[in-house]
């Protein structure tokens, strides 16, 4: 993967000499290691600051929304249905962009590599092939990446991209044989009461500060629920009704239009698992609708469109 | 959002949808019937039920 970030530089730096594009979105390292941040570049001489890893874990697509300039863009798999979402939701135009392709084998769950480390201070990061090695004050270890890759990951089907104007690699293989729903069939299973303690706990330690919210690249209203004031939507306590409100609304915004890429989950400062919300309505688009998002352009959303056969069965 | 409600929890009898014209009285009176038979039979709500002063 690490051999991307050459070509990923090399590709914006033509883009940006050219004047294809005005700007070129991608990452770089973190000041803090296993945290790459987002990056716009405008001078083809900052291109060097582009990277590419293991840990590029948050959503170009978000930086997107309503732009008018010519875009060059980094996108593996759940990025470019994000960026498909977009356009067929009319935030960008596709001849705006740019898409550089990133065939990806998944990003690294920097929480369980922090407990793997014992909770040492990570300074380092390094990646070879199928291994990584992280390293503080007084230890090294190293790891194998398929044990450590975030749960969306684990269970990606679409690791290459679905949209792109240029590839940095060969598409890698997909997945197969992998169940993704899992953990919702599971839920499922239990009694009102047994869910109801689960969701309960599992939101218990949120502290509404709507990290999941802005890193998500489907929240682009200019004003969200929670923040409006007239009429006020949601309680802004942390009562926790207002706090299970907040999170099964703000899911539902999202379905049919989810991309399961995993960045509010990442950016959750408590680690709440907030995809076991997203998961459930994937499932039920899938089920009910046959409906993965940001496969085609060409396709309208489900809650966009009527068909006779709709799903009904709810209605009386 | 039925099956979200209800996978977080909220019991099946507790909420229902329906389309109803205004021309179609008998089959509002129907469906009133039943929602309040199923509500009744699921019990008081306990769930996403603010208990705290409202502070907002």
């Amino acid at each position: 993967m690490l051999e991307y970030t050459e070509k990923i530089r090399t590709i914006a730096r033509k883009l940006l000499e050219k004047g294809t594009v005005d700007v070129f979105i991608g990452y770089k390292k973190g000041t803090v290691a296993m945290m790459n941040e987002p990056v716009l570049i405008r001078d083809p001489s900052d291109v060097d600051l582009l990277h590419w890893d293991s840990h590029c874990g948050l959503n170009l697509c978000n930086y997107l929304t309503r732009r008018t300039d010519r875009i060059g863009i980094v996108a593996n798999g759940c990025n470019s249905r994000n960026i498909v979402t977009h356009i067929i939701e009319n935030q960008i135009k596709r001849e705006q962009l740019y898409i550089v392709g990133v065939p990806c084998t998944g990003m690294i769950d920097h929480r369980a590599v922090k407990r793997a480390a014992k909770n040492r201070e990570i300074r380092e990061v390094s990646e070879a092939n199928d291994t990584f090695t992280v390293s503080g004050n007084g230890f090294e270890e190293t790891f194998q990446k398929k044990d450590f890759l975030r749960t969306n990951c684990a269970i990606c089907l679409h690791r290459n991209p679905v949209e792109y104007d240029e590839m940095v690699a060969d598409p890698v293989p997909e997945q197969e044989g992998v169940n993704p729903f899992k953990d919702v069939e599971a839920i499922e299973k239990k009694s009102p009461d047994e869910k109801r303690n689960f969701f309960t706990q599992l939101i218990s330690s949120c502290i509404r500060c709507y990290a999941c919210r802005n890193a998500c690249p489907l929240c682009y209203c200019p004003t969200c629920f929670v923040d409006e004031s007239r009429p006020q939507w949601v309680g802004k306590s942390i009562d926790p009704v207002d706090t299970m409100t907040f999170h099964f609304l703000r899911a539902y915004h999202c379905a049919g239009r989810c991309t399961d890429c995993g960045a509010c989950e990442r950016v959750c400062p408590v680690g709440i698992p907030v995809r076991q919300f997203t998961k459930k309505l994937n499932k039920d688009a899938l089920e009910l609708f046959a409906w993965e998002a940001g496969i085609s352009t060409d396709q309208r959303p489900p809650l966009d469109v009527y068909r006779v056969d709709d799903y009904n069965e709810f209605v009386k | 959002m039925k099956n979200l409600l209800e996978h977080i929890g909220m019991e099946p009898g507790r909420l229902h949808f329906s389309w109803i014209s205004s021309a179609e009285a008998t089959k509002f009176v129907e469906v009133a019937t039943e929602v309040i038979q199923a509500v009744k039979d699921t019990g008081p709500a306990a769930y996403l039920i603010k208990k705290r002063a409202e502070v907002a």
